[in-house]
């Protein structure tokens, strides 16, 4: 069976098989990154979480992050799962697992990683409040698509 | 035909997840205008194209069999 390196899935997930995916014997690092969902955002409290996906062309962005990855630092190794559906507080939203033969561009390729996916992944969260909902487009720290659109092709974040 | 994928507020707003156009041809940009004008889906104006799954600029032309996704800004991670 091959291993599915990037991934939309609907159910509970864990950080030990995608470590698995990435480990292999060139690997002296291996870098976890695991977005969990808050309940305290700009002091509003959420109560849960809807993710919704545009699932083959999610999966079809994420493995481009992974190709972008492997250009930037060809030692890497990377693997991505996603879940979408209903998430409670402290549920994992994603994994990201990054192995590399020493530990710097495993750090890196993790963080660029996590910043691509917020830009281009057609993923959208939906908060749930005490007092209302809303789908989130402008996640605040982020202007979206400050040039109008998404930087495709990621030649921004060298 | 063309079918046009809606997510997100998008969704919300048209009622449905998905409308289906009669029309053979036309540009990533007439789309916009006809989202904008016959079903009133304002946040098109903020949203990206994809044709076929991959991010189409607003001088790309749809065809009749393709697929398209309205992409509102995304909120993933």
């Amino acid at each position: 069976m091959t291993k599915k390196l990037f991934e939309i899935v609907e159910n509970p997930i864990t950080v030990g098989p995608l470590i698995d995916k990435v480990m292999r014997r060139e690997a002296g690092a291996i870098t976890t990154f695991i977005g969990t969902v808050r309940e305290i955002t700009n002091g509003k409290r959420t109560i849960n979480l809807e993710y919704q996906a545009y699932k083959p062309m999610a999966e079809k962005m994420l493995k481009q992050i992974g190709d972008e990855i492997t250009e930037k630092w060809p030692s890497t190794y990377v693997a991505i799962t996603h879940r979408v559906g209903k998430l409670d507080i402290s549920d994992i939203a994603v994994i990201i697992a990054v192995s590399s033969p020493h530990r710097k561009p495993a750090y890196e390729a993790n963080e660029y990683a996590i910043e691509r996916i917020k830009q281009i992944v057609p993923i959208w969260k939906k908060e749930q409040w005490e007092d209302g909902k809303a789908w989130i487009g402008d996640q605040l720290e982020n202007i979206p698509y400050p040039k109008g659109k998404p930087d495709i092709k990621g030649d921004d974040h060298d | 035909m063309i079918e046009v994928l809606l997510f997100a507020q998008l969704q919300e707003d048209a009622g449905t997840d998905r409308l289906t156009l009669n029309i053979e041809k036309l540009s990533v940009k007439q789309l916009r205008k006809k989202l904008m004008e016959t079903y009133n889906l304002q946040q098109v104006k903020e949203s990206m194209v994809a044709v076929n799954e991959v991010y189409a600029l607003d001088k790309e032309w749809i065809q009749s069999g393709d697929t398209v996704a309205i992409i509102p800004p995304v909120s993933g991670g």
